[in-house]
């Protein structure tokens, strides 16, 4: 087995490339894909942990594993409504550019 | 250990190319496509992992549903027409805090006393996951049904066609 660090700097990486993708991109759906990026980063980093550290007891054993479906489930639910939020914006806005839709900007 | 090494860094690579390809392309089929090169990759870290089932789950959710739904919703915005610019004018600054995370996330990581990794580490089969999953964890598993249940109905009656339309 590898060091685990190179799991959580890899992590860290993909997790920063995300952030950088939701801060400076303007298409809702290409924001969508870089919230896709940081998901990944965070379930390589639960099962990194999951598969190197030593559980506490029974109950804990396959903990970050079952994070991992939980996360992917979640994951699928969130991109199906957000697409669907983002088909009715288009539809009402004629536009999915997120610097446009700044009705609720105060 | 080399030769799990050297499949690590292949995976890593592909994985982060995909994913500045997905955050800096300026076609956004492009960025979809380098999306999936990404996830695909993933799903092989997910094997050095010992998770395989986790990487079966990964490119059939991953890499065929969520993309060609994000493919599709692409296609319905008609971003390839609409889109002049992709990136908003924060790109340095956006570079500058992303580095300023990725940096602090290392250094915590790499001066971290990690235990001592598991010699032989255990996971369960794809029987022992259905025990696990559905004894130990039969109610999330059964609330998280429900949550896809609920964002299924909720997806459909938010993009549905109001009466006025």
């Amino acid at each position: 087995m590898i060091a685990i660090e190179y799991y959580l700097v890899l992590g860290a990486a993909l997790f920063a490339v995300g952030v950088y993708g939701v801060l400076v991109r303007r298409n809702a759906v290409l924001i969508l894909m870089s919230i896709e990026l940081m998901l990944q980063a965070v379930n390589i980093n639960l099962l990194a942990f999951s598969t190197y550290l030593i559980p506490r007891g029974e109950t804990e054993r396959h903990l970050g594993f079952i994070f991992g479906i939980f996360v992917i489930t979640i994951a699928a639910a969130e991109v199906g409504l957000a697409l669907g939020i983002v088909l009715r914006i288009y539809r009402n806005r004629s536009s999915v550019n997120v610097d446009e839709l700044n009705r609720m900007k105060w | 250990m080399t030769t799990v090494l050297v499949f690590f860094f292949i995976l890593a690579a592909m994985t982060m190319i995909g994913a500045i390809g997905t955050v800096t392309a300026r076609n956004v089929v492009h960025a979809a496509l380098f999306l999936i090169l990404s996830l695909l990759a993933v799903a092989g870290l997910f094997v050095l992992l010992l998770a395989e089932f986790l990487a079966i789950v990964q490119v059939l959710i991953y890499g065929g549903a969520i993309t060609i739904l994000l493919l599709f919703a692409l296609m319905l915005t008609r971003a390839r027409e609409t889109a002049i610019r992709l990136d908003n004018n924060q790109r340095v600054i956006a570079f500058l805090a992303t580095g300023a995370i990725f940096a602090a996330l290392t250094v915590i990581f790499l001066l971290s006393e990690w235990p001592d990794p598991i010699q032989d580490p255990q996971r369960p089969g794809f029987t022992g996951i259905a025990d696990v999953l559905f004894q130990q964890w039969a109610i999330p598993f059964e609330v998280a049904s429900l949550v896809l249940l609920i964002a299924l109905i909720g997806a459909i009656v938010i993009s549905r066609p109001g009466p006025e339309e």
